[in-house]
């Protein structure tokens, strides 16, 4: 399928100025970084997961636990995808009982993966709470699922895709709307 | 390279990077057993028949707690009790099995090729547990996975294998495994116990284990049965013990960061004393932890699995050149 | 027209009255005799299959000898000669006669027994040798097991010699095949199949030869399957014993590799042997110290063959395969000339089994073979007339057919379809 890119949405200046703001409003909400766990939902949310992380800790002098979630375990359509993808490692800090986790993903869309996201989380123990912070939200849930902290809504049609690069995969950071080509 | 076999039947058959994408899966799986619930949803809803016709209490377990953790049904069945007593023929048997539209059998059988000719007849995968002394892919694997665990890596490593090689199916596919990762594979044992033309496998053979000691980084010990002094293939359990059991004595000569491994049950005592099994260079709980994680894995890419590059390829849909991450999810 | 009994190949008529060979020429006045125009193809005395095992009494459901005797004809055979390891075995006259009636009442290929040498096969003590032999059978073995007992051996050999006929052999020290289902050798050590050493055969054909020396009686060595073998029977020959023997085509052309899949159709005793030892029978194909190809036709049911390679039995079918391979991967490969291939199917089996039969001369019954050395065809199982179907050939491109068969002068087969077509299975 052919991809052709319409718009950058994002530069990376303005990634790192989201980021900094979701970490602002995660620290405002839950008054601290006190009982915080941050986990990245693979690939992508791992690394953005971590910035925040760093950013917390930047402000507030507290080091957040973080984790990475692989979900491939309990996706939805894993019949429906006709060969399974590969499972990444899981690697969740010990004990999410009476914490709260923040989930961390770089693109949330029908809401699927943090279905997935969550029903594993309850594998791990009870949270406390489990939020939801997104770099791009690009609308189309499929699921009642919202998020609690956003870096930039952007809404597109259904034959639109949302690219986002990130410097530790990528090599840069980047947000483009592309569409496909008939 | 992705695992895209129906059937998981023996590693001779299987490329280096199949065996890789086996252990990078299972590289995965291990955490599970440690998590508070120790299940995955991946297999909900499959049925998984352990169809063994040898008695086997641990690979059993081992597969059944490995199919249980991935939230698949499991059935049981100790042939020996089944109606293959009755004459029913193991074509017959495994037929019946899959008329309950079952979604994949693992089998363990006396005779070498029973898996492949059962592969041949179900449309299911089959998974090899162990056919005579034929393969035992799943035992090897996680081996291997042992040993990268532990050591890094298997390329270049020296690897000896001490016991009855000619009845061993363990012997025979991690001959094929560890060489197709890059080690070096010497084989010990009695004359009589060592199989015609081994060396054409491009194995060395020795007759005294004081020659492999000093020269390996793995030692797998191999069970040795009592139904071998009936046929005379060597005198006494004594003398066999004295010959190439692994004792602390003969320790002294080996390699300081040597890894002693064995597939169980041990016989204490005969093939390897207690103080070497519960010593710190025995990875032989290890093993069995492994082998929980490689099942899964096996389970899983039988099941259907593909290797990350292709499936995150196909959530792109890009060419290999493209970037950046589409989250359709 | 190719009799190497005669020492002739040359094109010729042939005419044939009352049964048998009236006159050889070379344009015989046909009158109102039926003629077959046999142009393009070769002439030859009917072929003999010295080694089959038709399961008639007891195991009638894999072959009879009225299908088997029909197998022969569709494979170019005008006799064979039948192994005794039936239930029950097939000795002394009752049994000879119970052979010789059925094939009879067939009316196809010549049946000639081979009678048991022990008592139903036990390896103890002599069966009626005599009274077997005088009631027509050909020779005596205790075929599918070995003599073991050296003594018994010596025994048979010496008693046979009042009656002029060949012990033939089923070589095999069963305490070194024992619990081995193929050749032990690089393939068998792969699979962790059990292998049956090539010195398991050599052992024991080594003690026949030796016993014929001290017996100064007649051997006839079966399916022999290794070179050392050979070797002890070259040796044998050379120096001056009465020492024959036979190669089955798969040996000829197969090795254990081809086992490498667990196709059941490739178990059998004795075993398909190394590469080494299959150019060393094709050797002695070449230099004449084989004496006879024999098919060692052995049916089974698919059911029994259809299982787990250790529990399968023994045994592939050949009566219809053996003149298409040997034909192709012999003759066509340069190997043999077609005279001395004739010789190992017909002149030297008859001699051997003492038959006034394996050749054209005037005066011999009229069995005679027409072979296309050029007819291609596929091998295909479902086009056999035997009732198994056991064969490790399934799908061989082959060139070479016999399409003409008569026996006694009655026309069984004609242009590659039988007379009597049979129940086809």
């Amino acid at each position: 399928m052919n991809m052709r890119e319409k718009a950058q949405i994002m530069d990376s200046e303005e990634v790192a100025r989201g980021l900094i703001r979701i970490a602002h409003q995660i620290l405002e909400r839950n008054r601290g970084a006190r009982d915080v766990i941050l986990v990245g939902i693979r690939r992508r949310g791992a690394p953005l997961a971590r910035r925040v992380a760093e950013i917390i800790e930047e402000i507030e002098g507290t080091q957040v636990p973080v984790g990475i979630l692989d979900i491939t375990l309990y996706r939805d359509d894993l019949q429906l995808v006709a060969k399974q993808p590969v499972v990444g490692k899981t690697d969740m800090p010990a004990g999410v009982d009476g914490k709260v986790v923040v989930l961390v993903d770089d693109v949330l869309f029908t809401g699927r993966t943090v279905r997935a996201a969550m029903d594993e989380i309850m594998d791990f123990g009870r949270p406390k709470a489990i939020q939801l912070a997104v770099l791009i939200d690009r609308g189309h849930r499929e699921l009642p699922i919202r998020a609690d902290y956003v870096g930039k809504n952007v809404p597109t049609s259904a034959r639109e895709v949302i690219s986002v690069m990130v410097k530790e995969e990528d090599g840069e950071d980047k947000v483009t709307v592309e569409e496909m080509m008939e | 390279m992705k695992f895209t076999r129906k059937d998981l039947l023996g590693l001779e058959e299987m490329s280096r990077e199949e065996i890789e994408s086996i252990l990078d899966t299972a590289d995965s799986f291990v955490e599970i057993s440690e998590r508070p619930i120790k299940k995955v949803p991946v297999l909900r809803g499959l049925t998984v028949v352990n169809l063994f016709f040898e008695p086997s209490t641990r690979t059993r377990i081992s597969f059944e707690l490995a199919e249980k953790r991935l939230s698949a049904d499991t059935v049981n069945i100790a042939a020996s009790s089944s109606s293959a007593v009755k004459g029913e023929t193991l074509k017959d048997t495994a037929k019946n099995i899959e008329a309950m539209s079952i979604d994949m059998l693992v089998v363990r059988h006396r005779c070498p090729g029973a898996a492949r000719y059962l592969a041949g007849v179900l449309d299911c995968p089959v998974l090899n547990a162990g056919d005579g002394a034929h393969e035992h892919p799943t035992q090897a694997l996680l081996d291997l996975f042992t040993v990268r665990k532990r050591r890094g890596g298997i390329d270049g490593l020296n690897v000896a294998i001490v016991g009855d090689i000619l009845h061993s199916r363990v012997a025979r596919s991690n001959i094929w495994g560890f060489q197709k990762m890059g080690a070096e594979v010497a084989l010990c044992g009695p004359p009589t116990l060592m199989p015609q033309e081994i060396e054409s496998t491009g194995v060395r053979v020795h007759y005294y284990v004081e020659d492999v000691i000093p020269w390996a980084d793995v030692i797998m010990l191999l069970r040795i049965q009592n139904e071998r002094l009936e046929e005379s293939y060597f005198p006494t359990i004594r003398e066999y013990s004295e010959l190439f059991g692994l004792d602390s004595e003969k320790m002294k000569k080996a390699k300081p960061d040597v890894t002693i491994m064995h597939p169980g049950p041990l016989n204490r005592g005969v093939e390897i004393t207690p103080e070497v099994a519960d010593g710190p260079y025995s990875v032989i709980l290890q093993q069995v932890k492994y082998g929980l994680a490689v099942r899964m894995a096996a389970l899983y890419l039988l099941s259907g699995g593909q290797l990350e590059s292709e499936a995150a390829d196909q959530e792109r849909k890009v060419d290999r050149s493209g970037t950046g991450s589409r989250s359709n999810l | 027209m190719i009799d190497p009994a005669q020492d002739l190949d040359q094109t010729c008529d042939v005419l044939i009255e009352g049964g048998a060979v009236r006159e050889l020429g070379t344009s015989i006045e046909a009158g109102d005799a039926e003629v077959i125009d046999a142009k393009g193809l070769v002439v030859c005395p009917g072929l003999v299959d010295m080694h089959v095992h038709l399961r008639e009494p007891g195991r009638e459901d894999e072959e009879t000898i009225e299908s088997g005797a029909r197998a022969a004809i569709h494979g170019g055979f005008t006799s064979v000669a039948a192994m005794p390891n039936t239930e029950p075995t097939i000795e002394g006259e009752e049994g000879v006669k119970f052979v010789l009636g059925k094939a009879a009442e067939a009316g196809l290929a010549r049946v000639f027994p081979v009678a048991a040498i022990s008592k139903r096969q036990k390896g103890e003590t002599l069966s009626e040798i005599g009274s077997a032999i005088r009631a027509g059978a050909v020779g005596i073995s205790d075929d599918g097991y070995p003599v073991a007992q050296s003594g018994l051996m010596r025994r048979a050999l010496e008693y046979v010699k009042m009656f002029d006929r060949p012990v033939m052999a089923h070589c095999e020290d069963t305490g070194l095949s024992a619990g081995g289902v193929m050749n032990e050798g690089r393939t068998s050590t792969v699979l962790g199949l059990r292998g049956i050493p090539g010195a398991s055969e050599d052992v024991e054909v080594i003690r026949d030869i030796i016993l014929t020396r001290l017996t100064g009686s007649r051997l006839h060595v079966c399916h022999v399957s290794t070179a050392a073998s050979l070797g002890f029977i070259e040796q044998a020959k050379t120096s001056g014993l009465n020492v024959t023997c036979e190669v089955t085509p798969h040996h000829l052309t197969l090795d254990d590799e081809a086992v490498a899949t667990f196709d059941t159709n490739t178990k059998m005793k004795p075993p398909l042997r190394r590469k080494h030892d299959v150019s060393a029978l094709r050797k002695g194909i070449e230099t004449g110290v084989v004496d006879a190809i024999a098919s060692d036709h052995a049916p089974h049911s698919p059911e029994e063959k259809d299982q787990e390679f250790d529990l399968a039995p023994f045994g592939i079918i050949g009566l219809e395969t053996t003149v298409g391979i040997v034909m192709t991967r012999l003759y066509h490969e340069g190997a043999v000339t077609l005279s001395n291939l004739i010789r190992l199917l017909s002149t030297n089996p008859a001699r051997i089994l003492g038959l006034p039969l394996g050749s054209l001369k005037p005066g011999s019954p009229a069995d005679v073979t027409l072979l296309d050395p050029d007819s291609e065809w596929e091998v295909d199982p479902r086009d056999f007339v035997s009732k198994s179907r056991n064969t490790p050939f399934s799908g061989w491109s082959v060139k070479g057919k016999a399409i003409t068969v008569i026996v006694e002068g009655r026309v069984l087969m004609r242009d590659g379809e039988l007379k009597t077509p049979g129940v086809r299975p």
